[in-house]
């Protein structure tokens, strides 16, 4: 059995952070444990997930309330120190309103929750999440969302495209950018995106709730299984390897 | 214990017959001042009017409900508990229930839904289960409609808002749209748990001494008399009722729902309610008088959110997210930590006392003391008339069209799958998360939604159903059918039905023609459950749905779970390959009456409902279950609203695959096409299993006939329906999405 050790992070209202600790645990027999949102010192562990959910009700805004629970500056330090941070969904838009990734979520373009399944196409699979993707490899994952919608400045989206930051878009099945393709408006079909130091990374499509066939599709247990890959195969490697060049060639598709 | 020989607050000078304006009648406030063995209080008349109300205590409905067949080998727990339960086996069972709100629907759509939907959710884990999948039934007048729209939009947000947030999946339902539904939707939820055998809690207080624990939200103001609204037809003072409606809080609802599974796991509870219609009155009443004792609650410790609340509107509030818990006294501090944990409240407001009463007190202050037997239980039922109505000879005997000359049946076929009460409801549970938890094995959109059993081999389908149209043509036999196609629902999943719930929407049953109705739907209903076999675990009558005297059809829905042993026999809707056979299990007959057909292209909604035969519904599903268990069958789909042809379409749609399929002879194209015979399935499999099904058909003595094969990207039926799959396809999707974009 593998030493790496993930923790789930349960806000109040989290509701997917049972679905991730079964992938984890009983799909790839990983050691994982629930940690409460009080905690503020958690010892022992080498990848955190913020799963999906409504935090706090989602009240305020997503992700609003949660980034000021206890357990975030350890996630924050965690982070800073190059711990492996995925985000899901509403831990996505966590990991936004705590600054860890740069951005913001606006509502769906549709104005209404999408549950479906879609196509994201990997951009980039030099990070510790998308390792085990080829190039321009496209998964099969489901979203379900109000707030999807992703949005930047246009400097940091040209400085995040430069730096390989933008990972997953949503496509077609065939791996094409298209608007047809894109559930909730987000800027350039964003639908993951890391920090510059790749140790981070949130996505709106749930990995976890499309990790077996009988599911439908057992895309998502790429994701899980890139960190543990990443995480088995020695030291952390914070930024290191090649810089990724954004292919700007498939903006084309877009306007298609 | 208080000492004995307390007065009883009595602020007297009530204007006379009060009780009018609280909804009880001359005779049931008799029966209240004979229990009491004096004049009532304001408070105990409003706890008798809310408790007493129709919506809580079923009094024009009891006895005609005796007659559901509600036991069988799985039934652990049936009607009666704040939900069903059945064994599925390795130790686990299903708790299942399904309610209306459909008068909050009506004023409040977002609000009226989401809160229907929180209480079914609260009624599921109040028996210690933790909820796996969330199902609805909705009706809606005619699209075209603005306020229509408005409704129909706010319910699916509403449903949406609230069991998306809960985290429970929505894996199945229906929706149809009907003129008489217009001002009255129907809004029908549902919700399925899964519990251990072992952990399941009751309501039944236990324990002299033991402490009544008020869980989650503060009281406050909202839904005061919301039961009573509940129980009254919709006029033109209904918008005004808006207060009546709560607001729903799902946050909270987690959060509560998340310390109770808690405390039930840690076994630190004794008995577990809900707090629903009619508050605290309801839930303390029956929980004492479940467990033959007494409840003490003072109203001082309970914690409210509204100012200078009245002691009865602490009784009777509505407020959500609350339970009710009986507990012993030293697992108080250890229950408190749990909820502390989870972030909400848990106030011990009273106590289990051995008098058999339910006495509200204000610290030293006695302020009601009532039998608790006696409110739970002892409503005076009443004795309906019935009357067969005049309008079912006219409908009957109403000269039907011969359909010889129908023209263009290919443009007629698009229309039928392009009608709002055929066509894909993406739309719909597009906004209802369908895969949280990692169960959902059959997405909505086929014959029955399908969630496996971590840990197990097994899987379970569900499935909501109902025709109004079919009941109110022939309540018998629309209440057979409801049962037969939820039923047949599941087998096509390759689910072996084995437990049903049921709403009973019907309008004022105190006209003899309404009442009629539901007498006559529940014979059909209970008929066709003891045939197939299926036991009633839990079930809610909602009656008054009626808008300026004009009642709804008669509409029941039932709701049904099927065991799939192994997974691996769960079954799908489309065609799979080129080349497979298409095979009708049953036979067609000239059922035109109430069908989709006539409505849309005659505007008639006349005749008799399809004819069912109980037996060969029966066979049918045996002789599927069976072929399906052996791998034969590659595909299978119920026929029904629209008849063979939507079927085969819509397997053609969803398989994104052609057919080619021969018509009858014996019968006009049109009935061959349209005809909404009952006891059909669609099925498909590989040309060399054939023989084998066909030996299962015979052993069953169910009609078994090859009508076509699958194939290329159009489907052709007989000479008269030439269409593409993409053209089928787009009209089928692009109806409700164009509608709503409005």
């Amino acid at each position: 059995m593998s030493k790496v050790r993930f923790g789930v992070i349960v806000f109040p209202g989290s509701n997917c952070d049972r679905d991730c600790y079964y992938v984890l645990k009983d799909l790839l027999q990983v050691k994982v444990d629930y940690i409460w949102h009080q905690e503020e010192k958690p010892k022992g562990f080498d990848c955190l997930i913020l799963p999906g959910g409504f935090s706090y009700g989602d009240y305020l805004r997503c992700g609003a309330i949660a980034r000021f629970s206890p357990v975030m500056e350890f996630v924050q330090d965690f982070a800073e120190q190059g711990g492996l941070v995925l985000g899901i969904c509403n831990g996505f838009q966590i990991l936004l309103e705590c600054g860890l990734l740069p951005g913001a979520m606006l509502r769906n373009q549709g104005l209404k929750f999408v549950c479906q399944f879609i196509y994201v196409r990997v951009d980039n699979n030099q990070i510790p999440f998308t390792g085990a993707a080829q190039p321009g490899q496209v998964l099969q994952l489901p979203v379900k969302h109000n707030e999807g919608n992703y949005y930047v400045e246009e400097e940091t989206l040209k400085e995040m495209k430069r730096r390989g930051q933008i990972v997953l878009r949503y496509s077609t099945k065939e791996g094409v950018v298209t608007r047809e393709a894109n559930p909730n408006g987000a800027l350039d079909n964003i639908a993951g995106i890391c920090n510059e130091r790749k140790n981070v990374f949130g996505l709106m499509p749930h990995p976890e709730n499309s990790s077996e066939p009988i599911l439908g599709s057992q895309d998502g247990l790429l994701i899980f299984k890139s960190m543990l890959q990443y995480m088995e195969d020695g030291e952390f490697r914070y930024g290191g390897g090649e810089e990724f060049r954004y292919e700007e060639g498939r903006e084309d598709d877009l306007d298609a | 214990m208080r000492k004995a020989g307390r007065m009883i607050l009595m602020p007297e000078n009530l204007p006379p017959k009060i009780y009018q304006d609280l909804g009880l009648t001359d005779y049931e406030y008799e029966r209240i001042v004979s229990i009491l063995g004096r004049q009532p209080n304001y408070l105990e008349l409003s706890m008798f009017s809310v408790r007493w109300s129709e919506h809580c205590s079923y009094k024009s409905s009891q006895k005609a409900l005796r007659d559901f067949p509600t036991e069988g080998k799985r039934v652990i727990q049936g009607p009666g508990e704040n939900a069903g339960i059945f064994s599925i086996g390795n130790g686990l069972a299903i708790a299942m229930k399904i309610e209306s709100h459909n008068h909050p629907s009506a004023v409040e759509p977002y609000q009226g839904a989401a809160t229907g939907v929180g209480g079914i959710i609260r009624d599921i884990f109040a028996m210690g289960a933790r909820p796996i999948a969330n199902l609805n039934s909705l009706r809606f007048g005619p699209l075209d409609r603005p306020k229509v729209r408005y409704l129909l939009e706010g319910v699916v947000a509403g449903i949406g808002g609230y069991s998306n947030c809960v985290g429970i999946p929505t894996i199945g339902g229906e929706v149809y749209f009907e003129d008489c539904y217009e001002a009255n939707p129907l809004v029908n939820a549902m919700c399925v748990g899964l519990v251990k055998t072992d952990t399941i809690i009751k309501s039944g207080a236990r324990g002299i001494g033991n402490k009544l624990i008020l869980i989650g939200s503060a009281t406050g103001r909202d839904g005061i008399h919301g039961a009573t609204f509940a129980s009254d037809e919709l006029d033109e003072s209904s918008e005004e009722r808006r207060p009546s409606v709560q607001v729903g809080d799902p946050f909270t609802e987690k959060l509560v729902m998340e310390a109770c599974l808690e405390l039930v796991e840690r076994g630190l509870l004794v008995s577990l309610q809900d707090l629903g219609a009619a508050g605290l009155t309801s839930s303390s009443s029956e929980m004492a008088a479940k467990g033959g004792v007494g409840l003490e609650i003072d109203i001082s410790r309970v914690p409210l959110r509204g100012e200078g609340m009245q002691p009865f509107e602490i009784m009777i509030s509505e407020s959500q997210e609350r339970m009710l818990a009986v507990a012993e006294p030293d697992k108080v501090e250890e229950i408190t930590k749990v909820c502390d944990r989870w972030g909400i409240r848990a106030a011990v407001i009273g106590q289990v006392t051995e008098d058999g009463i339910l006495r509200v007190v204000n610290e030293s202050q006695t302020l009601a003391e009532i039998p608790a037997r006696a409110l739970s239980q002892e409503v005076p039922l009443r004795n309906l008339e019935v009357r067969r109505p005049a309008y079912l000879d006219n409908l009957h005997h109403y000269p039907l069209p011969s359909l010889e000359s129908e023209k263009d049946l290919s443009q007629h076929m698009l229309e039928l799958l392009a009608s709002p009460n055929l066509c894909s409801r993406q739309w719909v549970y597009r906004q209802y998360d369908q895969l949280v938890e990692t169960n959902t094995i059959g997405l909505p959109g086929a014959d029955a939604g399908v969630v496996r059993i971590k840990g197990t081999h097994k899987a379970l389908a569900f499935k909501i159903d109902g025709n109004g149209r079919y009941c109110y043509l022939d309540p018998f036999a629309g209440g057979q059918i409801a049962v037969a196609e939820a039923a047949r629902n599941l087998v096509c999943r390759g689910a072996q039905p084995v437990a049903m719930t049921d709403c009973l929407n019907f309008g004022n049953p105190e006209k003899p023609e309404i009442y009629w109705q539901f007498v006559e739907c529940m014979r059909g209903m209970s008929q066709a459950c003891r045939v197939l076999g299926i036991p009633v675990v839990s079930g809610n009558v909602s009656f008054y749905n009626e808008n300026f005297g004009e009642p709804i059809y008669p509409t029941p829905t039932v709701g049904m779970a099927g065991l799939i042993e192994d997974m691996r026999w769960c079954t799908t809707p489309e065609f799979k390959d080129e080349g497979d056979l298409v095979v009708l299990l049953g036979e067609t007959h000239q059922d035109m009456g109430g069908s989709e057909y006539l409505k849309l292209f005659h505007d008639l909604i006349a005749g008799q409902p399809p004819a069912l035969d109980l037996d060969l519904e029966k066979r049918v599903h045996l002789c599927c279950l069976e072929a399906i268990r052996a791998g034969l069958l590659r595909s299978a789909h119920d026929c029904s609203e629209g008849g063979l042809a939507v079927a085969v379409a819509e397997s053609c749609i969803l398989g994104g695959l052609g057919a080619t399929v021969n018509i009858q002879e014996e019968h006009k194209q049109t009935v061959a096409l349209f005809s909404e015979s009952q006891s059909r399935i669609v099925v498909s499999l590989k040309e060399e299993d054939l023989l084998h099904l066909e030996e299962i058909g015979r052993r069953h003595k169910v009609p078994v006939k090859v009508i076509g094969m699958v194939g290329g990207d159009r489907l052709t039926m007989g000479k008269v329906i030439h269409l593409t799959v993409t053209e089928m396809k787009k009209v089928w999707e692009d109806t409700l999405e164009s509608i709503m974009r409005i």
